[in-house]
């Protein structure tokens, strides 16, 4: 059924028509054209999805539009402040923290949100926070030297 | 266009059946200079004949010097996440002499840049790079050539650094790359030939960089297929059969029909739903009902080596020298083993995309693919469009590792775009990409070999079903030898293919424990005893390098220690790994905790690159090593997403430590896939080490390790 929907996204109040049961990727890729979040899985097993609701990292692939109604969604589009990038996506580029790039927005957002609760994780933790974000290529240490060389700063 | 006094002679007209988009080229104002090539203008092109086959004979442009002081750089292959778009550059730029942040790359677009067989097999640095640095010398020896008409001095008296060119004696007299191309279009084709920079004289090559994509890659801006919008565009899900030999007994598609804003396709195998929301169309499909014929499968998951032994109808002796039955009188202790390794998924994080346009005669398509230019023959023919009438664009491609070579999605989804006339997005859920994937093949290996008491060894019999032959040279000394391989007629119940190395990690795993098995019995220590029988000296370099890295101290095995080690051979590298490992006895469970890995691969374009490429065939040949595992029955594949196919995570790796081994006399090898190719071994015999019992069959997973204890 279809429904409106009031939420922040990026900052930006937004107010869409959508069927609540839609879920939140498919609304961002398809209906507003923010193709920075990545489909991989669909059943929240990989994490190329994540993005942040009311600064909590979710997976968009299973999460419906209703329940974004009054909240704020980041999105890896919305990280980057006039321009600057956010001290996580510069450690990223710095520690070459990536490959292909696929899964690199649902990394960065859900350390985001781990450094957000946890300004300064332990590498275990940080181990146990990115768990859930699959990596084919191989990038893992340098994710996690790029999650701890922002922590200390 | 701009007519320019400096073309002369060599100007060459371009009509518009060449291969390269002449409106594309030249729609770009303020002037630029393009430099074109044929197939005979290029001497490193000279000999290479799987880049060579099927070459087309057009003239292409490398590059483009445009009046803004950019340069664009084209080349036929593509992005996957393994640098080629660094490495490259590197090459251009400092063939150019001009600054690495001055180029632009366009990669992987069959209408504007020059032909490629493909992005595999580890090519980009070995085969693609030296005909890049040849054009790139050779471009800036035409930048030369105009600059010397327009300084009116010759041309010998001239010298190019960093997008400037000036003369040696008066260097007032100069002007940049940028000016020369102002306000007018230069064409120019090469003559002659260019001498390529010596290692000493590298600036950027050899040095350190780190990607240059990574701005756009952390942003969300790169865009993949699957990122690409069209006006229109609908999103398609294709019918799937359950399993890879059922066939279509029934179908009934009423649940579509009156299903708002939703296309139903039917033309022969071709069913699909179609939607301008790709979730609308997920759900319609679901809609549809069908009937399936199966016939009984003939074997499953336990019982597929078998299967395959059966299956074996030929057997091809590659290799051979002195007498197996002689080396059986010499020897002492002998060892008689069987290996078996399973199917893996390549499993890249982005599935396998493709979107499709066509106006008028002209088909347009977006796709993530490792061939793009295969893959635009392909799609011609499957809508029946000459082939130059089909352009295939790459972008950013979510990884491949063999598994983006075949383009399926790319021909339905220009069969969907020509039978509906919109543009059309055809992205595999999961599933999808498990189910189409072509997966490393199941293989066994049987080898017979022995040793003297005093651990040499004596003769080495080794017997390859399914896996090739890739990977199994001998590069130890050993007198009397016979590689076979055997298989035939694929026995496969699905499609199998190119996975990272392919066949490689199956030859490594199974010789590399052989190896120490042979050296435990001698009672040697398993580099010890590999050294003993290494004379080739990039192979022993690679050997002592990760064992100097290391720490390692000599001990028989098992020690305890959990310590292993493997070396292997491919694309022209030699690597050699050593791991430490824990396994709990109680669980079986294996924690890898430290993984070094020595490289040999001749001259580094990029060491940080190549650095990379280790650290990720690591992390990634963990996967295979103890935890992927495909479950099916005949061609029914039971493993649909991640939660029943564990690849890698963050808790399972280990300290990586790298070392590139120092050569510059040999030529740049493949970086993208040796490092890969010990993992199995390495952590087989980092397994015996810590607990004396051994695993013969990849992944190595808890229930393997208990049943090796049992056995003892």
């Amino acid at each position: 059924m279809k429904e409106t929907i009031n939420f922040k996204l990026n900052g930006k109040s937004t107010r869409l028509t959508v069927d609540g049961e839609r879920m939140l990727l498919w609304v961002l890729r398809t209906d507003l054209d923010l193709t920075g979040t990545k489909f991989g899985c669909g059943i929240s097993a990989c994490g190329a999805c994540t993005v942040l609701v009311d600064n909590e990292a979710v997976r968009s692939c299973q999460f419906p539009m209703k329940y974004v109604n009054g909240k704020e969604v980041i999105t890896i589009e919305g990280l980057a402040k006039n321009g600057d990038l956010h001290p996580l996506q510069k450690a990223f580029r710095e520690h070459d923290a990536l490959q292909c790039g696929f899964c690199t927005p649902g990394m960065i957002l859900t350390a985001y949100s781990l450094l957000l609760k946890n300004p300064n994780p332990s590498r275990d933790e940080i181990i146990d926070g990115m768990n859930d974000n699959l990596c084919r290529c191989g990038a893992h240490n340098r994710i996690i030297q790029a999650i701890e060389t922002t922590s200390k700063k | 266009m701009i007519e320019d006094k400096y073309i002369g002679e060599e100007f060459i007209d371009i009509i518009s059946s060449q291969p390269f988009n002449r409106r594309e080229f030249m729609k770009k104002t303020g002037g630029a200079i393009i430099v074109l090539f044929t197939l005979g203008d290029i001497s490193a092109l000279e000999g290479m004949e799987p880049q060579r086959r099927g070459r087309p004979e057009d003239i292409n442009a490398y590059f483009r010097i445009e009046a803004t002081g950019r340069i664009t750089c084209l080349v036929g292959k593509v992005e996957l996440g393994q640098g080629a778009i660094t490495a490259l550059a590197q090459m251009a730029a400092d063939e150019l002499d001009v600054s690495m942040e001055s180029i632009d790359m366009v990669m992987g677009d069959t209408d504007i840049c020059p032909w490629d067989s493909g992005t595999w097999g580890s090519q980009t640095i070995r085969f693609t790079g030296p005909v890049l640095r040849e054009a790139a010398a050779k471009t800036r020896a035409v930048l030369i050539e105009i600059a010397a008409e327009q300084l009116k001095v010759p041309i010998e008296r001239l010298t190019a650094k960093n997008g400037v060119i000036f003369e040696e004696s008066n260097s007032d007299n100069r002007i940049t790359y940028s000016q020369l191309a102002k306000g007018k279009i230069i064409e120019r084709r090469v003559k002659g030939k260019v001498d390529l920079k010596n290692v000493s004289e590298f600036n950027i090559m050899g040095k350190p960089f780190l990607r240059v994509d990574s701005h756009e890659k952390v942003t969300g801006k790169a865009k993949y297929a699957g990122d690409i919008r069209l006006p229109g565009m609908l999103y398609a899900k294709i019918l799937r059969p359950p399993s890879h030999d059922a066939k279509l007994k029934s179908v009934d598609v009423s649940g579509v029909k009156n299903l708002e804003g939703v296309t139903l396709v039917q033309e022969d195998d071709l069913i699909a739903v179609l939607h301008n929301n790709p979730d609308n169309a997920e759900a319609a499909l679901s809609k549809i009902k069908t009937q399936y014929d199966s016939p009984e499968a003939q074997f499953d998951d336990k019982t597929i080596h078998e299967h395959l032994l059966n299956s074996a109808e030929s057997r091809r002796v590659v290799d051979e020298k002195g007498d197996i039955k002689n080396g059986e009188k010499l020897a002492d202790i002998s060892t008689e083993e069987t290996y078996f390794d399973n199917y893996f998924a390549h499993a890249t994080i982005e599935t396998h995309t493709a979107l499709a346009n066509i106006e008028g005669d002209k088909a347009t398509v977006w796709v993530s693919t490792q061939g793009p230019f295969v893959i635009k023959d392909q799609i011609a023919e499957a809508i029946g469009f000459p082939s130059e009438k089909v352009r295939v664009i790459t972008p950013f491609v979510g990884g491949g590792f063999g598994g983006k070579s075949p383009g399926r999605q790319a021909l339905e989804a220009a069969k969907l775009a020509k039978i509906t006339g919109k543009p059309v997005q055809v992205a595999w859920t999961r599933a999808e990409e498990f189910f189409y994937d072509t997966y490393r093949p199941a293989a066994v290996i049987k080898i017979k070999s022995g040793t003297t008491k005093s651990g040499d060894i004596t003769f080495f019999d080794y017997n390859v079903y399914y896996a090739g032959t890739r990977g199994a040279e001998l590069f130890y000394e050993i007198p009397n030898y016979a590689l076979v391989s055997l298989g035939g007629r694929s026995a496969h119940p699905f499609a199998t293919g190119a996975w990272r190395a392919p066949g490689n990690s199956t030859n490594t795993f199974a010789r590399e424990c052989q190896i120490d098995i042979m050296a435990s019995k001698a009672g040697i220590d398993p580099v010890e005893f590999r050294l003993k029988h290494i004379k080739d000296k990039r192979v022993r370099n690679a050997l002592e390098a990760a064992a100097d890295k290391f720490g390692w101290s000599p001990k028989k095995t098992p020690s305890g220690r959990g310590w292993g080690v493997a070396m292997g051979t491919d694309v022209g590298s030699y690597v050699a790994h050593i791991a430490e490992v824990e396994v709990d006895k109680n669980t079986g469970r294996v924690q890898v905790k430290r993984i070094v890995c020595a490289q040999e691969m001749g001259i580094v374009i990029n060491p940080q690159g190549a650095t990379i490429q280790i650290e990720g065939c690591i992390n990634m040949g963990l996967g295979y090593a103890l935890t992927e595992e495909m479950r099916y029955r005949g061609g029914e594949i039971f493993n649909t997403n991640f939660d029943t196919y564990e690849i890698t995570r963050f808790s399972m790796t280990p300290k990586i430590e790298t070392v590139i081994v120092d050569n510059k006399e040999t030529s740049p090898q493949g970086g993208g896939e040796p490092a890969i190719i010990c993992m199995g071994g390495v952590i087989a015999n980092a397994v015996y080490d810590a607990i004396g019992a051994r695993v013969f069959q990849l992944p190595i997973t808890p229930e393997r390790i208990k049943e090796a204890m049992k056995r003892g």
